[in-house]
């Protein structure tokens, strides 16, 4: 990467992050679904400790994983409608940099702050300590490709009007492998294995997605803008 | 925009052919621009004004034909090709939530920028240097399009492509972006534009081009 293409990718990443400061609304809601739609669970299912532990790294992963879809119109939409998104790819740099600041910045203010609010979650369905400690570390590893993945969803129906059920049918099925290595390694680890081999899995999918989302993804934006 | 010797840049259409919904819009459409030059396109509304530009700006690709530049097919050279290009669509590119110098300042950290002019010397020039402080959403609709002329101020690219760069700008709007195009063109650059309004430059020659079929 060169100098001025460095100097843009900070710039992008300013940009949305003083975009997302001042349109709270855009990151502090999929927040709220995430905490809301968890603790319905205790409350529907009834408050024995046991069930609920059992199942808190599957409800915690599955909401997780809607809130990030619920969040995921915001990368795009705007520059889109407001003819931004012509611009940055007319602009004269790689447009994949813009695109990998962007993603960048939805992890940020989305997959962080859904690792940060974990603990509390795990706390409500009565998950142990050790429990909390590799379901944020699952998450840690399990967000930023929820963003990537989604990216491509997202850059594919931007041009659609009403895409957001477009979009959930395109990129869930794609989070399938996540939701089973995330949630899978908090059960192994509570049931006393080793979880490396799931983190190490979870990684891999990272890189794959690091090296290969934002490409499709800005292809995908040439063709839809 | 740095000084550019006049005809030694061009921009070609080679055999253009535009294809929307499955309706033939324009078929074998070729011309040349040389540094220098303004192009006016014109025709019926839905005759494929936008999607030409948008064709010549790389954002579509033509049915048939090709986009040359310099010599070389744009796709061929994207960024080379971007780094001289400045393009004005039906939308203006702002974002509402920034402030009309925190839109500028993007822009001009994106790359490309000219250093001998400043945000507030471009937001002067476009008569907006009192709104630099305030949401780009409080602007109107003519507030807007001079913000984005302000934009392409600021650019070093020689070649302009402007959608309808005349709507929603009052008279004294129009004779700014009349006085832009004119420097703009006496430097070297070129422009192609289309408007349904008359436009009168002083010191550079305007090119008419047609294009769609004549219903009549």
């Amino acid at each position: 990467m060169t100098n001025t293409s460095l100097k843009a990718f900070n710039a992008m990443v300013r940009r949305d992050f003083t975009l997302a400061l001042r349109n709270k609304s855009e990151w502090a809601n999929p927040l709220f679904f995430f905490i809301l739609a968890c603790s319905l669970f205790p409350l529907g299912i009834g408050p024995e400790p046991n069930t609920l532990e059992k199942i808190a790294p599957g409800i915690i992963w599955v909401t997780a994983l809607l809130a990030a879809m619920l969040s995921l119109d915001g990368i795009f939409r705007s520059d889109f409608e407001d003819g931004s998104l012509e611009q940055q790819i007319l602009g004269p740099h790689p447009f994949t940099i813009l695109v990998y600041a962007k993603i960048l910045v939805h992890w940020l203010i989305t997959g962080i702050p859904l690792m940060l609010l974990s603990p509390l979650l795990g706390v409500i369905l009565h998950l142990p300590a050790d429990g909390i400690i590799l379901l944020m570390i699952s998450l840690l590893l399990g967000t930023p490709v929820l963003s990537l993945i989604g990216s491509i969803g997202v850059a594919l129906t931007v041009g659609v009007k009403r895409g957001g059920m477009l979009l959930s049918l395109l990129v869930l099925p794609l989070y399938i492998p996540v939701l089973i290595f995330g949630a899978g390694a908090v059960d192994v680890g509570l049931g006393g294995l080793d979880t490396s081999g799931h983190f190490l899995l979870m990684a891999a999918i990272l890189v794959l997605a690091i090296t290969l989302a934002p490409l499709a993804t800005a292809a995908a934006l040439k063709v839809s803008v | 925009m740095d000084l550019v010797e006049p005809g030694t840049l061009s921009l070609k259409a080679d055999h253009l052919t535009c294809v929307r919904n499955e309706i033939e819009l324009f078929r074998d459409l070729s011309f040349e621009l040389t540094s220098g030059q303004v192009v006016q396109i014109e025709g019926s509304n839905g005759c494929g004004k936008t999607s030409l530009l948008r064709i010549l700006c790389g954002l579509a690709l033509p049915a048939a034909g090709h986009v040359i530049w310099c010599g070389t097919t744009i796709q061929k050279d994207r960024i080379s090709y971007n780094t001289r290009l400045s393009y004005i669509g039906h939308q203006n590119g702002i974002k509402g939530d920034l402030t009309c110098e925190e839109n500028l300042a993007f822009y001009q950290s994106l790359g490309n920028a000219r250093e001998d002019i400043s945000i507030d010397s471009a937001l002067d020039q476009v008569g907006l240097l009192e709104k630099d402080e305030s949401p780009a959403r409080k602007l109107s609709a003519g507030q807007g399009r001079r913000l984005a002329l302000a934009r392409l101020i600021m650019t070093r690219a020689p070649l302009w492509i402007l959608d309808e760069p005349f709507t929603a700008l009052d008279p004294d709007g129009r004779e700014l972006f009349e006085r832009c195009f004119d420097r703009h063109c006496s430097k070297g650059g070129m422009i192609i534009f289309t408007t349904h309004h008359p436009v009168a430059l002083e010191h550079s020659q305007i090119q008419f081009m047609r294009i769609g079929h004549d219903k009549h």
